[in-house]
């Protein structure tokens, strides 16, 4: 019995910290690397690095010839900066509880490369029904801004979530 | 003083970058005559032609059009994400085609993804043509 409530008093604690911890801002790096702004964001958000792991990324960055089942090639000195950036901020570099909570959240032995397939994403999203993801305005699950109104800047808080009809 | 001379290196830097489609058309003209021996010379025509002419790559039909819209002057739309592509025709978007690294990396992908091989110099410079031929 007190074991148990102890387990519940820490998820309360932990969810509370979450919550806390989601409320500031942006989950962009303080300081952008220009090209990797501008490089990806050309076909959609430059998505925060935070979001994946240092292994996700550098496998990411290899494949851009078929990229998603797009061309999206980058000269060599190019991907390399971009690499060293995104590894730099990425789940497992980034010192907050919510960069290691994604970094945990991700088995050892897997490598994404979709954040959706990650359980983080998963998560935070678990209310979001099926048949709202398929809607012409959101088109996609990797199209963040449909939603989130602050996703450029970075910011996916829940009072800026508007989901279109 | 130091201010002054901030501002002189931004301006030659970025000078440095900037280029006009014209310039980028004579080296692409340039290229087509190292491979082809009879190339003339550019056709808005045919760079029209292009534009439109559809392709399959992966059993689906595309042209520059399916995310470039009909009309090269209107914002288009990226097929798989839905983020918009500003306008490809200079007279509705005066920075096209004043990059030379940026238009080459573009032909690189988008004739990839579209015609499954490399874009010869003819037919990017037919490309640019007629999308400076719009008014």
């Amino acid at each position: 019995m007190l074991n148990r409530c102890i387990v519940l008093l820490a998820v309360c604690f932990s969810s509370a910290a979450l919550a806390e911890d989601e409320g500031n801002g942006t989950l962009l790096p303080a300081a952008a690397n220009a090209k990797w702004k501008t490089e990806c964001s050309a076909c959609h958000i430059a998505y925060p690095p935070m979001l994946l792991p240092e292994r996700s990324w550098r496998k990411l960055m290899v494949g851009l010839d078929k990229h998603f089942g797009v061309n999206a090639g980058l000269d060599d000195a190019s991907a390399k900066e971009i690499t060293e950036f995104l590894v730099s901020q990425s789940a497992d570099h980034v010192q907050s509880r919510r960069a290691q909570g994604i970094a945990r959240s991700i088995a050892p032995g897997v490598t994404p490369l979709r954040i959706t397939e990650t359980a983080f994403f998963k998560r935070e999203h678990n209310e979001v029904r099926a048949e709202v993801w398929k809607r012409p305005k959101v088109k996609s699950p990797a199209n963040c801004s449909a939603c989130h109104t602050g996703a450029e800047q970075g910011d996916f808080s829940e009072d800026r979530v508007r989901i279109p009809k | 003083m130091r201010k002054r001379v901030w501002i002189l290196a931004f301006c030659m830097s970025a000078n440095a970058y900037a280029a006009t489609p014209q310039e980028a058309l004579q080296s692409y003209s340039t290229q087509a005559k190292q491979e082809n021996s009879a190339f003339k010379e550019f056709s808005a025509r045919a760079g029209e032609t292009f534009y439109h002419a559809k392709h399959k790559p992966g059993g689906k039909e595309m042209s520059c059009a399916t995310c470039h819209t009909d009309n090269p002057k209107n914002t288009g739309k990226h097929e798989a994400t839905g983020k918009e592509i500003k306008p490809l025709a200079p007279a509705a978007n005066p920075e096209r085609f004043t990059d030379p690294a940026k238009i080459e990396k573009w032909f690189k992908r988008n004739c990839q993804d579209v015609l499954e091989r490399v874009c010869t110099a003819q037919e990017k410079g037919d490309f640019i043509t007629y999308l400076l031929s719009i008014k």
